[in-house]
């Protein structure tokens, strides 16, 4: 019995690794530009919300989605360069949640790029990431292409100080929907810094931001916004191909604001309703995005994923890996100066599961 | 004849039909008892109610995508036409890994209270998907 299970999972495996990924190859500029550099892909895995019960018990639900993720990936054929963990590893900044995801993650063979979330920081305020993990912020270049990584969960000091204790400021950044709750910041040392970083390369030097919040405003309710996004914004105009990754907001989005395109990375924990559903207050919600399914509570790990990015001119496709859907492409199109999902765009093409309401 | 008709009616008004009238005060200390336990819906929704350290907010902020003005509408996944309750309950037993509420209980009431006020002004649409 023992066997013929290994058997099975072993031809899962094998099945897996001649599926999707060797769509990774096929790349997309849209419009003129040859690549200047060498092409490369690299994957994203983000916002697994890990979560502690007591000695070594962790929910379920969130624990399959990560072990799912680093197990695809370790299928992809190209192996990707590297993966970036896009922040909120733990659900409640434990120690425990930390080091239950390093050792999930540790079974990843391509070395990973870290981005902290709000819910890795706010119990010590990253002192446990900073140690053990990686640093906040940093920059690295990687075949000819400048990537930078911001922390964009930093908030007010008078909000942080109003807690008494740790663990109530950590739950009170860690819901959504908390009317107490306080909007990201990226800061005003973190910005000197990103000039800084920024003034060395020449205009034409393709630039990938990786943060976790969105570098832009979309829902203040739930903290779908960084306050000083603009800021941030105008030290990346001058760049002729710029690129935001972010976690944080659990779905399918992207947007063109100036020169700079935005992509949200899938969960592997939960999906999120777009703003759009709640409809007591306003939002910002970029009407460029065509949505992703509605999910299907039945389908534990509908509405979650992981994303395969590949380089390409300097631009990024971005490969949404969606468990209990069809994958869906977005890429930029060079002559509409935007991202388009490959399929979907034209909204004749849409299907009723992608209205949200 | 006429005449007589607007006596009988001036006398209908004039005479009070204590069963149909309510004050100010009243309707004030109706809203009150709702947003009472709208409010104790709202903590609920917020707790973790099963057995796993999720709540129904994580994956349902201010309610969202929990679509009240569409039931009881029909449930491809339960093979009938479902109410708002019972698909609370799917949610306790299944992501909650928790027990079911009884469907008249003071707290399934308080989460349908609170459901229903994140979603107030939006049109009944029953049976829709």
């Amino acid at each position: 019995m023992k066997r013929r299970q290994f058997l099975k999972g072993m031809g899962l495996a094998g099945l897996g690794a001649t599926l999707p990924f060797s769509l990774v190859e096929i790349s997309f500029a849209m419009g003129t530009k040859p690549a200047e550099h060498e092409s490369f892909t690299f994957a994203y895995i983000s916002d697994s919300h890990l979560t502690h019960l007591g000695g070594t018990r962790f929910t379920r639900n969130f624990d399959q989605g990560l072990r799912k993720a680093v197990m695809e990936v370790n299928l992809m054929d190209p192996k990707p360069d590297f993966v970036v963990y896009g922040g909120d590893l733990a659900q409640l900044g434990k120690r425990e949640e930390l080091d239950h995801g390093l050792e999930l993650l540790s079974a990843l063979r391509p070395p990973i790029k870290w981005v902290i979330g709000e819910h890795d920081f706010y119990l010590d305020m990253g002192r446990y990431w900073e140690d053990k993990i990686s640093p906040l912020h940093y920059s690295f270049d990687h075949k000819g292409v400048h990537f930078v990584v911001l922390n964009s969960i930093l908030t007010y000091e008078d909000w942080i100080a109003r807690w008494p204790t740790a663990e109530e400021r950590m739950a009170n950044m860690a819901r959504l929907d908390n009317p107490h709750g306080s909007p990201f910041l990226v800061g005003e040392a973190q910005l000197r810094w990103l000039a800084e970083d920024l003034a060395k390369y020449d205009a034409n030097v393709p630039v990938v931001v990786l943060s976790h919040s969105p570098l832009y405003k979309i829902f203040k309710p739930w903290n779908f916004w960084t306050d000083d996004a603009e800021q941030v914004q105008k030290l990346l105009q001058r760049f002729h191909r710029v690129t935001v990754l972010h976690g944080h907001v659990h779905q399918v989005l992207y947007n063109q604001i100036g020169n700079i395109t935005f992509y949200a990375m899938m969960a592997t924990a939960w999906p999120w309703p777009y703003p759009v559903s709640y409809v007591q207050k306003p939002n910002q919600v970029p009407k460029l995005t065509v949505f992703m399914n509605r999910a299907d509570p039945f389908h534990e790990r509908d509405g979650t994923g992981w994303d395969i990015l590949d380089l390409d001119s300097g631009t990024i496709t971005n490969h949404y890996q969606l468990w209990m859907n069809e994958n869906r492409t977005v890429a930029f199109d060079f002559k509409l100066k935007h991202p388009v999902d490959l399929k979907y765009q034209d909204p004749d093409k849409r299907i009723p599961p992608q209205f949200h309401y | 004849m006429k005449r007589i008709s607007v006596w009988l009616l001036l006398a209908a008004l004039a005479v009070p039909a204590p069963g149909d009238e309510f004050t100010e005060e009243d309707l004030k200390r109706w809203k009150a008892e709702y947003m009472k336990v709208m409010e104790r819906g709202e903590k609920l929704f917020h707790s973790p109610l099963g057995s796993n350290n999720v709540s129904c907010d994580q994956c349902h902020p201010n309610g969202a995508n929990t679509h009240p003005e569409t039931y009881p509408k029909f449930q491809k996944q339960l093979g009938k036409v479902a109410t708002l309750r019972e698909m609370i309950n799917w949610c306790l037993q299944n992501p909650l890994e928790g027990k079911p509420l009884a469907l008249d209980s003071d707290e399934m009431i308080a989460l349908e209270a609170y459901i229903h006020w994140e979603r107030r002004g939006v049109p009944l649409a029953p049976g829709k998907h």
